[in-house]
């Protein structure tokens, strides 16, 4: 039986997959949080720069991904932090699966319950700054193309974070000049759109973004938890 | 191979300290003639006035801040390949020199834009990304200071710098792309492509100032480094000056 | 079951710690069906010395050896081979008994039955709270998790540290009974503790002194 599942390392992505999911649904609360964080953030700009329907549309795309990418960051510590702390983290270093397959299954997980929400709850809230069905679209796409990375470079910093003082701010200042291309191309997205121009040369561009990320940060994450292990 | 013999800090300790002095004085001779070409020798610009001569310190300070990230990355692949201690030093040493750098462009580059455009910050292409550039000197810098263990400091750092070194490309081409979608301002710093022969050749040697400058610096830094690291390894004690102290 | 024969050796170990070292030059070796217990102060580095061997911290110098083949660290042959249980409990606060050993099960690529589980949660006495959350189990119970951990993980090399903290006598006993049934199939254990363990099977043991700084 043992051998059987050895010859699959991309179970190991599966089973850590499954394993923080699991986790997360136990603890809904806190998986919920992230998305109630983004709904008041997001209804705080019209409070603060006035209700004007023309400037709102304008920042509309930008105030979105900042406070998407604010959501995301307030969650990352939850993907390695608990299981440093309880050594589960430990076990999982040593497991007969290949470390960056479940750190990439750990990744997965985290995208489920933040990004791809957060995706799909983006339209309804786009609505109070009155953008149209097409730009909604444009924006929830952007968010699925582009939430994934956001996870991905995430993990990076909480990975390299684990067990520092005063970690969570630190990890904010070592991820945030890396989401730029994010922010870059999904707010170019629905804008490109909101002037009546394709979308998408931004999209690719997200998606590009993303395989990279695929492809690299679940190596780069399995080194920095063994270097925050060590 | 003998290359690895010097990555020893008791046998770079001493290199370095004899290197200093030599990169110092370049430093300070090539500085004085880079400015000598750029503040006399360098044609008026027939558009913007003296004022333009900032560049002669904007653009080689803000080439070597990229510069030095560069070079921090390549010790950072040395660190994580081949485990050498002094290369993990070696990107500490280099860090703060680039940050200043980074600084240094930003505030010519500002001082530059307030006669020249009528304001201290454009959000063009160029200052932006070297707004993130520091932005990614500062991250570093805080990444280790934060982690107290200084093993997993350097491992942790050096991984940092090469992940942000991939970024780096991908940071400037996306600051590019937004910058064309908003169509701001834009600073052309060579004023067309009839830059004078005196004005390329002040800024070269102006960055080859800067180089040396940093070069010097981070070698006394890394000296220092090493010093604080290894303050109880035998090598140490046997040395000249700590041994006037004792 | 039983292993194929094994020998795991540490060769001139040392690590450092900041400014301190806590071990220089450390070399020992455990066969198959042997136990090396570690013995020593607080902050000698026992827990450090077993993550050394389990792949988690890297050595400044020196290396590890299995059956002559080198143990690189969290190396594939490593992580088949040693299975450690740390200080942490290694368990979810909100997974009951039988998932959280379910899980630590099939992240470790180890396929169980659900009868199988039962029976290692009945042998340490859990078969009645294998429905309660991790947060609501005493910390002896959680210990007790571990110990149905390693009745079924498969690996042939165990690191435990302190495995005896929290446990009662009763316990104790059943851990003994496992390291001695383990050994008895041709593993090994290294295993940092105070006590005096009731093990009928060879024990080397490994003094570990406080180093002073290199002058």
């Amino acid at each position: 039986m043992t051998d059987q599942t050895l010859n699959q390392p991309e179970r190991g992505f599966i089973v850590a997959c499954q394993r923080d999911l699991k986790l997360a649904m136990r603890s809904r609360g806190e998986t919920l949080q992230a998305l109630v964080f983004f709904v008041i953030v997001v209804s705080l700009f019209p409070i603060a720069i006035g209700p004007e329907a023309v400037i709102l549309k304008r920042v509309a795309p930008g105030v979105m991904w900042v406070c998407a990418l604010l959501a995301v960051l307030l969650t990352l510590p939850r993907l390695f932090q608990q299981d440093y702390a309880d050594g589960t983290l430990d076990q999982l270093a040593l497991s007969r699966y290949p470390l960056p397959f479940i750190v990439g299954g750990k990744m997965m997980a985290h995208w489920l319950t933040t990004g791809f929400p957060l995706a799909l709850l983006a339209p309804a809230i786009g609505l109070q700054y009155g953008l149209e069905a097409r730009e909604l679209v444009v924006l929830s796409a952007g968010l699925l193309l582009g939430t994934p990375v956001l996870t991905m470079l995430g993990a990076m910093g909480a990975a390299l974070t684990l067990g520092v003082r005063g970690g969570a701010m630190l990890m904010a200042l070592l991820v945030l000049p890396l989401y730029i291309p994010v922010l870059i191309f999904g707010t170019g997205a629905v804008e490109s759109t909101m002037a009546g121009l394709d979308a998408a040369a931004n999209l690719y561009l997200l998606a590009a973004l993303n395989l990279f990320g695929i492809v690299s940060t679940p190596f780069a994450v399995a080194a920095a938890t063994k270097i925050s292990l060590d | 191979m003998s290359l690895f013999k010097y990555a020893a800090p008791s046998t770079f300790y001493p290199l370095a300290g004899k290197l200093v002095p030599w990169f110092g004085t370049l430093a300070f001779l090539l500085c004085a003639l880079g400015l000598y070409l750029g503040l006399f020798v360098a044609p008026e610009d027939f558009q913007q006035g003296e004022v333009y001569r900032i560049i002669f310190v904007h653009v080689p300070t803000a080439w070597i801040a990229m510069f030095i990230y560069l070079v921090m990355a390549g010790y950072a692949v040395l660190s994580l390949i081949y485990q050498t201690r002094l290369s993990a030093m070696m990107i500490e040493a280099l860090a703060p020199t680039g940050a200043m750098f980074t600084v240094l462009a930003l505030w010519t580059g500002a001082l530059w834009g307030k006669p020249t455009w009528g304001t201290y910050w454009v959000w063009d292409a160029r200052m932006t990304s070297t707004l993130i550039l520091l932005f990614l000197y500062v991250g570093y810098i805080a990444l280790i200071n934060a982690i107290e263990d200084k093993r997993r400091a350097d491992k942790a750092g050096a991984l940092l710098v090469l992940v942000g070194s991939v970024n780096v490309p991908i940071i400037y081409f996306s600051v590019k792309w937004w910058n064309t979608l908003h169509q701001g301002a834009s600073i052309s710093v060579s004023q067309g492509n009839k830059m004078a022969t005196a004005m390329l050749l002040a800024m070269l040697i102006m960055a080859l100032a800067c180089w040396m400058y940093a070069i010097a610096v981070s070698l006394c830094r890394v000296r220092a480094i090493i010093l604080t690291r290894e303050k109880n390894a035998a090598w140490v004690a046997g040395i000249n000056e700590i041994k006037g102290l004792k | 079951m039983s292993f194929t024969t094994l020998a795991l050796s540490a060769k001139v170990i040392t690590l450092k710690r900041g400014e301190r070292d806590l071990f220089v030059d450390l070399s020992f070796s455990v066969n198959a069906g042997e136990v090396l217990v570690l013995r020593g102060a607080n902050g000698v580095g026992k827990t450090s010395l077993l993550r050394v061997i389990a792949g988690l911290t890297v050595p400044d110098s020196g290396k590890l050896e299995l059956n002559d083949a080198i143990l690189k660290p969290l190396s594939e042959l490593s992580r088949n081979h040693i299975h450690y249980v740390g200080h942490a409990n290694q368990l979810k606060d909100d997974l009951t008994a039988e998932e959280n050993l379910a899980d630590a099960l099939a992240v470790d690529a180890v396929a169980t039955s659900i009868e199988t589980r039962l029976d290692a949660l009945n042998q340490v006495g859990l078969l009645k709270q294998r429905h309660v959350l991790g947060k609501r189990l005493s910390q002896g119970q959680k210990r007790r998790i571990g110990i149905a951990i390693l009745l079924l993980n498969q690996k042939p090399i165990w690191l435990l540290d302190e495995p005896t903290n929290a446990l009662d006598d009763a316990a104790v006993t059943l851990m003994c009974s496992v390291v001695d049934s383990h050994l008895a199939r041709g593993g090994l254990c290294v295993i940092a503790t105070h006590l005096s363990l009731a093990l009928h099977k060879p024990t080397r043991e490994l003094l570990m002194r406080e180093l002073m700084a290199a002058r």
